[in-house]
């Protein structure tokens, strides 16, 4: 009796523990943004005062307000860098699928000499360092007048994603059996309508989560951005940030509120392809 | 008519193959080349001057480049590694739980919608001496009364750094593990149970196993865009104070855009691709490995 007693009284304390060690990991994940969410809405004289002020009081959108201001009063051209981000993500992430797709269909479906280093190879092209790639990129960009415009950034885009794309969508068309191809061929179909009819629809997983990644690695970009672009026609959102620092301040409000409005896309596309985005991670990793 | 025709895996692969050295290839061996000269933005002409290795022996003997160097692998198998740990322990945590798991796997993926420099931003706040979360909250709740030097200090900034890289980036290990997780198979792990081996025996000797794969997956993607950590590090500090927290990476954007000394940055910039190139093989490497164990290998 009182060892049971004692056993039951260990199940529960282990619950307890478990719970109270999830909640502080949940908090310290949540945390960190939910206070730049806090912070957009909240008055910069309360953002400084000392001592804090830990109750939210006085919430109002001012810094909404300010940031889609005229520029010189606090504002900054938020939609530009909006529209920017947007023409650049969603452009080099419809390029990178489907470059990726035919890359990661060739190493899927055929057999040919030096494919493992061919693959390696590409794969390296994604290990450079943004700011080591950036230097020379700068010169050469600068050179071909791509320098400062949405073309330049897209096609760097594009080559940051390609290789992960491959590698993703590579690992989804192994997953479709041969057969199903060949079994539509004699049917009449060419190898082309094989293709969109029959394995294209069975691998639709694999490239939209390929998808959703190009899609957050170019919005979130900084390193090359930052030195890829000058002025408000080609900057992206990331860059933008920087407006809301000078050299000894930094206004916390706007850039919050801006960090806000960047965030929003990406938490939208994610929740909705959430099943994608871990399917797509695990599988192309996995059976690729 | 025998005209030649390239093979089918070939026109697949040329459009990747051709932005990837436009992009890529193109700049890399530019570079390579102004590693041999002392090319400085304000003075084209010196692009055609060449002085051998002489930056590789300026940044092999530079104190400032080794101790950033040390200081890019130190950041990296740190973070890495607690990464890793804290991963695991959060996909544990979560595997445990039955009821309202997508939520808690939702909220889990939410730091990976951050743009590194956004985390920079709001680490540098958060660890603000004077307005930040952490110093007010320590102060309010008396267990301070002075302002911590969180990104002044130099030990203190590089642990704020460490911080700020693995709430970025923890996600992406728990959520590859958790999928592991899911797919342990449970007869053996019963079976064990029945023959009574200790919950870590069946963790050590069954559960690991079968997650290590998902592990290296986590790392071989991380090792793919480690230098993310830049973004985060040039926002934070900068490499200061006193470049106390200097990696290789600002010390190369410094020396190429501050100083404008290209031949030098690219130098040291290929020693860094050297580096993360030595990482990135590593991990795949481990992750066929880790699969072909599995009979998984392609």
């Amino acid at each position: 009796m009182n060892e049971n007693l004692q056993h039951r009284i260990r199940a529960r304390l282990l619950k307890l523990a478990h719970f109270v060690a999830l909640f502080i990991a949940m908090a310290i994940i949540c945390v960190p943004g939910l206070w730049v969410v806090l912070n957009s809405f909240r008055p910069t004289v309360d953002i400084m005062a000392k001592p804090p002020v830990w109750i939210p009081r006085g919430l109002n959108l001012d810094n909404y307000r300010a940031m889609f201001g005229a520029v010189g009063e606090g504002g900054v051209p938020v939609l530009q860098y909006f529209t920017n981000s947007l023409i650049i993500s969603v452009t080099s992430t419809f390029i990178a699928i489907l470059v990726g797709m035919a890359g990661g269909y060739a190493f899927a479906r055929y057999r040919f000499k030096g494919k493992a280093a061919i693959f390696i190879g590409l794969m390296l092209t994604r290990a450079v360092p943004g700011v080591s790639l950036s230097l020379p990129l700068f010169i050469v960009m600068a050179k071909t007048g791509l320098i400062d415009t949405h073309m330049g950034l897209i096609l760097v885009y594009v080559a940051l994603n390609v290789p992960f794309t491959i590698w993703l969508i590579d690992g989804f068309f192994r997953q479709v059996p041969i057969d199903l191809a060949e079994a539509a061929e004699i049917d009449g179909c060419t190898r082309w309508q094989a293709f969109w009819k029959v394995e294209f629809p069975v691998a639709r997983a694999g490239v939209a989560s390929a998808g959703i990644f190009a899609f957050l690695t170019s919005w979130n970009e900084y390193a090359l951005a930052s030195q890829l672009t000058r002025s408000t026609f080609s900057k992206t959102m990331p860059v933008g940030l920087r407006d809301f620092t000078s050299e000894f301040t930094i206004n916390w409000g706007g850039m919050c509120a801006l960090a806000v409005l960047m965030i929003i896309p990406a938490l939208i596309l994610t929740f909705i392809v959430q099943k994608h985005l871990i399917a797509g991670l695990t599988f192309g990793g996995v059976k690729g | 008519m025998s005209r030649f025709r390239p093979p089918a895996w070939f026109v697949l692969l040329l459009p990747a193959i051709i932005i990837l050295a436009a992009v890529v290839l193109i700049p890399l061996i530019l570079s390579f080349y102004s590693s041999f000269t002392p090319y400085k933005l304000t003075r084209p002409e010196t692009l055609y001057k060449w002085i051998g290795t002489f930056n590789y022996e300026k940044a092999m003997k530079s104190v400032h480049f080794w101790s950033a160097f040390g200081r890019t692998v130190l950041l990296l198998t740190v973070a890495l590694n607690l990464e890793m740990l804290l991963g695991l322990g959060l996909a544990l945590l979560v595997n445990k739980v039955t009821y309202g798991q997508r939520a808690l796997r939702t909220i889990m993926m939410f730091p990976m919608m951050f743009s590194p420099v956004l985390v920079g931003f709001q680490f540098k706040f958060i660890f603000n001496d004077n307005v930040g979360l952490v110093n007010n909250a320590l102060q309010s709740l008396g267990l301070t009364d002075r302002a911590i030097p969180w990104l002044v200090d130099g030990q203190l900034a590089f642990f704020s750094i460490v911080v700020a890289e693995m709430w970025s980036s923890t996600a992406v290990f728990a959520i590859l593990i958790l999928a592991g997780l899911f797919a342990v198979p449970r007869d053996p792990i019963e079976a064990a149970k029945v023959d009574g081996c200790t919950p870590w025996q069946s963790f050590r000797h069954i559960t690991l196993p079968y997650v290590m794969p998902f592990i290296y997956i986590a790392l071989a993607i991380r090792s793919l865009d480690v230098a993310r950590a830049y973004d985060i590090v040039q926002i934070m500090t900068n490499g200061g104070p006193a470049r106390r927290t200097e990696l290789l990476w600002t010390l190369i954007g410094r020396t190429g855009y501050v100083d404008a000394k290209m031949g030098y940055a690219n130098a040291m910039g290929y020693i860094s691709i050297f580096l993360a190139i030595i990482f990135t093989v590593y991990f795949f490497r481990k992750l066929n490995a880790a699969r072909s164990e599995l009979g998984m290998a392609g």
